[in-house]
């Protein structure tokens, strides 16, 4: 028996001494502007490199510095790497937080505590390590008005010393985070090590929790959805984007901008690539629409306010049919509501966006893989449909690291749609700009500049007949309506069809489930199993309008729970209005608002007691 | 069979691109017979004809209102935007980005700019986006039946008896604070200088603002009014005679340099400025706008080229974009290669 066993087992004599191996939940609590994310990122690289699964979620505060921010690491053997409820061990650097932190936990977690905190007063059935930081950091960080920074850095060489990673690994993931700063490289270094060495001198471990290496990470890459997306949206072979600062969207642009300037410039120093910091959301959507129609592949990326001030544009983009990909990375609404927290609040505003009869093309992506791949889809579609499309990620999905595998290079061409040239107009001498040629709802357009006395249409939100004149005419409006709602119909077997991913048995029990949700669900799924011998199928959305799977998957099932990141069960609702009402009554809401990723266990809990387990 | 030879019929008068000014007409007019609108769409065709643009690089974005109805009555080769209210100037921006060879006609009116439009206005203007920009100024709504505009003058009053007590927004003023490079003012009566700043207009690179003074005959054209034809026709006071020279015409005229100032354009052409007002200097901006502020002390309603700067970066300048236009580049310039891909992931892992 080690001698760290021991410890526990005379501390919790009703403890049962084991070891925790890849499985744990690590908790940082830190105040804001402390520079802490560039340690929990080093913290998280180093687990990733170790070959464990590890996913790590920041929640933090609409400030600058000086309020509580918590950033949680998970790794798990078993590749789970949705939020966990319980914490493990907690590294608490905040005094303000400090108390609340430790009375949360549940017995015989781990304290990693800054040592003038006395946290453990607070509780005898915890695990406390005192770490004296504000020693530690002066003679490996000269500098005083740096050392509040390193002093975070600490804690990773205390942390690894105690889980058991490899302090090679560490270092190389410190050297990745300041790849271009050799000197802050080497100072972080210094505090690692200071922590490390600390670590090895003066406390004796006494958790259970270690992390080992394993071999599941091979070829993998740590990115978060929002660069991710970005990414998507370069290879899309994006021309024109405009927007508008808003959390948690700003970064998708800025890091697109950033990979532009490297990627996207041509042979003569020209960028191939217009971006725009707009005044507001309403400039930034109607230069979408602007360019869109003048035949670029034009996008934005907002959150829930800015999808609100983009609605009378949308029902232009939806009327005149004109393409567009708007970014929505959902947050926690109404009104500035919880402007850092996670949501799927947005689902139903923007799938019926504007006023009149409108209705929008959502994806629902629900990985950094798909944040990638949809991005290209997005562009086709709108450009296939003439409309705007809305990718509808999450700021968790967004502006936290995920682990995945390496992106696809796009297999199939980028495809413009319907657009006669010069050439076409020649052989056709003319076109009407709004008639259902090709029996599909979908319209041929020209772009602005086309050199031909026939290419000119006018553009407009007000009725209009099949040759884009202006008309009033009852049939003429209701004709063209019933045309783009045909175009809407037809999308359904072009948008990314639904993933199901089926029971191990013949299931009774359906789950249907989008966006960030999956990671939640795949673990739940394993718990009702495993716990309560509950067998459910699941089907992933990735799409609105759905496909034909949707339906079906209904009507193979007796229950069908539809879990959600909004109070009002909003994809069930649109659900609802698409199905026979005699399967209505087979749908029953999983709700979640409280802005934090969804975990499984909320989902299992919920689901066996609607079950009456 | 008839004796006499028949008289060839003369072959219709051409521009230099060879098109006849009917290539430069539109759909019939369906705003009110004598609405100053038209008569801005006429002058809108002729210039465009005798600058010999060619109507398929013209775009013509507008908002909301009657103003912005007015495309479809000029240059049906001419793609149209006709947007949502007050915000034309962002569709235009869109396309201008998407592609820069375009040649863009905003039509804007005194609500859908100073009101509703009044913050992308404002930003346009900043830009020195390429496009010309056009208020047709009537002072009052026309669509909704006549409730006054924020270019309505102090003390002007509706047909209702209602007088206007809020200070009128000048948008020459603004969009020459905020940067725009060719700022004039005129009246759709004044054909001879609307016609000249039209054509300095197309020839200009950069935002050109033009408030054109254009009289409601339904709402606003009545006494007590002060923008109605009565009330210009009596208080318009140009600053200069216009006359414009394209750099395509090899005409010298010769001129008096002590009472006339020529402002050579970007593109060649020349824009001749016959002071009426001797020490004017058009391209001095803080003068301008202290002009203009005068005329308002004074009840003036002046008229002409408040400024011009024919040689300020645009916005497309400052982008830095390729010459080919962003809309029509092929994919294996706007995806990059598999090499690319491979370089992302390896820094990612």
């Amino acid at each position: 028996m080690a001698t760290t066993d021991v410890a526990l087992h005379e501390a919790f004599g009703q403890r049962e001494p084991k070891r925790v191996v890849n499985n744990m939940s690590i908790q940082v609590a830190t105040v804001n502007g402390s520079g802490s994310q560039s340690s929990n990122t080093v913290l998280l690289r180093s687990i990733f490199q170790m070959g464990v699964p590890v996913s790590g979620k920041n929640l933090f505060p609409s400030n600058i510095a000086g309020l509580p921010t918590w950033y949680t690491i998970r790794a798990n053997k078993d590749g789970y790497i949705a939020r966990k409820k319980e914490i493990d061990f907690v590294i608490a650097m905040n005094a303000e937080t400090a108390q609340e932190d430790v009375m949360s936990l549940a017995p015989g977690a781990a304290v990693l505590y800054d040592e003038p905190l006395k946290l453990n007063a607070l509780r005898n059935d915890l695990i406390f390590y005192p770490v004296p930081y504000d020693k530690l950091v002066a003679p490996v960080c000269p500098e005083a008005k740096l050392r509040k920074l390193v002093k975070n850095m600490i804690y990773v060489g205390v942390a690894a010393q105690l889980l058991g990673i490899d302090m090679a690994e560490v270092e190389k993931a410190l050297r990745k985070q300041f790849a271009t700063k050799v000197k802050a490289a080497n100072l972080n270094l210094a505090a690692v090590r200071a922590g490390f060495d600390y670590a090895t001198a003066n406390l004796t471990k006494q958790d259970p929790y270690f992390i080992q290496r394993m071999d599941k990470n091979q070829g993998m890459i740590i990115i978060d959805g929002n660069s991710a997306a970005a990414l998507g949206c370069m290879f899309a072979g994006v021309t024109v984007v405009t927007w508008y600062p808003i959390t948690p969207s700003s970064s998708l642009v800025e890091t697109l901008i950033d990979y532009m300037k490297e990627y996207r410039i041509g042979p003569d120093g020209k960028a191939t690539f217009a971006i725009v910091q707009a005044e507001d959301e309403l400039a930034a959507i109607g230069m979408v629409l602007g360019a869109g129609w003048a035949g670029a592949r034009s996008m934005t990326a907002t959150a829930g306010p800015g999808i609100s001030l983009m609605a009378e544009f949308a029902g232009l983009s939806y009327y005149a049919e004109v393409p567009g990909v708007v970014w929505d990375i959902q947050r926690v609404g109404p009104s500035t509501g919880l402007p850092t927290r996670t949501s799927q609040g947005d689902v139903l505003s923007t799938a019926f966006l504007s006023h009149g009869d409108t209705k929008n093309i959502l994806l629902f992506p629900c990985s950094v893989a798909e944040c990638f791949s949809m991005a290209q889809d997005a562009f086709n579609l709108a450009e296939q449909f003439q409309t705007l499309v809305f990718v509808m990620s999450d700021l968790d999905l967004g502006m936290n690291n995920w682990m995945s595998d390496p992106f696809e290079y796009p297999k199939a061409p980028i495809d413009r749609g319907k657009v006669l040239t010069k050439e076409d107009l020649d052989r056709m001498g003319g076109f009407a700009r709004y008639k259902d040629v090709d029996n599909d709802g979908i319209g041929y357009r020209t772009l602005p500049g086309t050199e031909h006395p026939a290419a000119a249409y006018f553009t407009r939100g007000t009725g209009h007949n099949e040759k884009s004149g202006y008309s009033e005419r009852p049939d003429d409006f209701e004709k063209n309506m019933e045309r783009i709602n045909k175009k809407f119909e037809t999308a359904r077997a072009f948008v990314p069809r639904p993933e199901l991913m089926a029971g191990k048995s013949k299931a009774k029990i359906g789950i249907i489930a989008y966006g960030t949700s999956h990671w939640g669900i795949i673990e739940a799924r394993d718990q009702l199993r495993d716990e309560y011998n509950i067998e459910t199928d699941y089907l992933r959305l990735k799409a609105y309008p759905f496909s034909r799977e949707v339906h079906e998957f209904i009507e193979q099932h007796e229950r069908v729970y539809v879990v959600e990141q909004n109070r009002d069960a909003q994809m069930l609702c649109l659900i609802k209005l698409d199905i026979k009402p005699e399967l209505v009554t087979r749908l029953r809401s999983i709700a979640h608002i409280h802005g934090l990723p969804l975990d499984a266990r909320s989902v299992t809990d919920e689901l066996t007691s609607m079950e009456g387990k | 069979m008839a004796t006499t030879t028949a008289t060839p019929t003369p072959a219709p008068k051409v521009n230099r691109i060879g098109l006849t000014v009917l290539d430069y007409r539109g759909g019939k007019t369906t705003l009110c017979a004598g609405c100053g609108h038209n008569a801005i769409s006429e002058r809108i065709i002729d210039a465009m004809y005798e600058m010999g643009v060619q109507p398929e690089r013209v775009i013509k974005p507008s908002g909301i209102g009657c103003s912005s109805k007015s495309p479809a009555y000029f240059m049906s080769r001419s793609h149209s935007f006709n947007a949502v209210h007050g915000r034309m100037p962002s569709v235009a921006t869109g396309a201008m980005l998407a592609n820069h060879k375009l040649i863009a006609l905003g039509v804007s009116g005194d609500g859908d700019t100073a009101s509703i439009g009044i913050g992308q206005f404002v930003h346009l203007m900043r830009r020195n986006l390429p496009i010309i920009y056009i208020i047709e100024d009537n002072g009052v709504y026309g669509l909704t039946k006549g409730q006054f505009s924020a270019t309505a003058d102090l003390g002007s009053k509706l047909k209702t008896g209602v007088v206007n007590d809020l200070p009128p927004i000048d948008t020459c003023a603004m969009a020459i604070t905020l940067g725009a490079t060719l700022v004039g003012r005129s009246f759709s009566g004044d054909k001879r200088q609307l016609h000249s700043l039209l054509k300095a207009a197309i020839a200009h690179k950069g935002t050109v603002m033009l408030d054109v003074v254009s009289p409601c005959v339904t709402f606003n054209d009545h006494e007590g009014s002060t923008k109605s034809y009565k009330y210009m026709k009596d208080h318009e006071e140009p600053l200069q005679e216009l006359s414009f020279v394209p750099a395509f015409e090899e005409i010298n005229v010769e001129y008096d340099a002590g009472t006339t100032v020529e402002v050579t354009m970007h593109d060649g052409s020349r824009l001749r400025l016959s002071k009426l007002e001797e020490d004017y200097d058009a391209t001095n901006r803080i003068k301008a706008i202290s002009r203009l502020h005068e005329a308002h002390e004074k009840g003036e309603v002046l008229t002409g080229l408040f400024y011009v700067n024919p040689e300020a970066p645009s916005f497309i300048d400052m982008l830095n974009v390729t010459d080919e236009p962003l809309a029509t580049l092929p994919e294996s310039v706007t995806r990059p290669g598999r090499e690319a891909l491979e370089q992302v992931m390896e820094e990612l892992r």
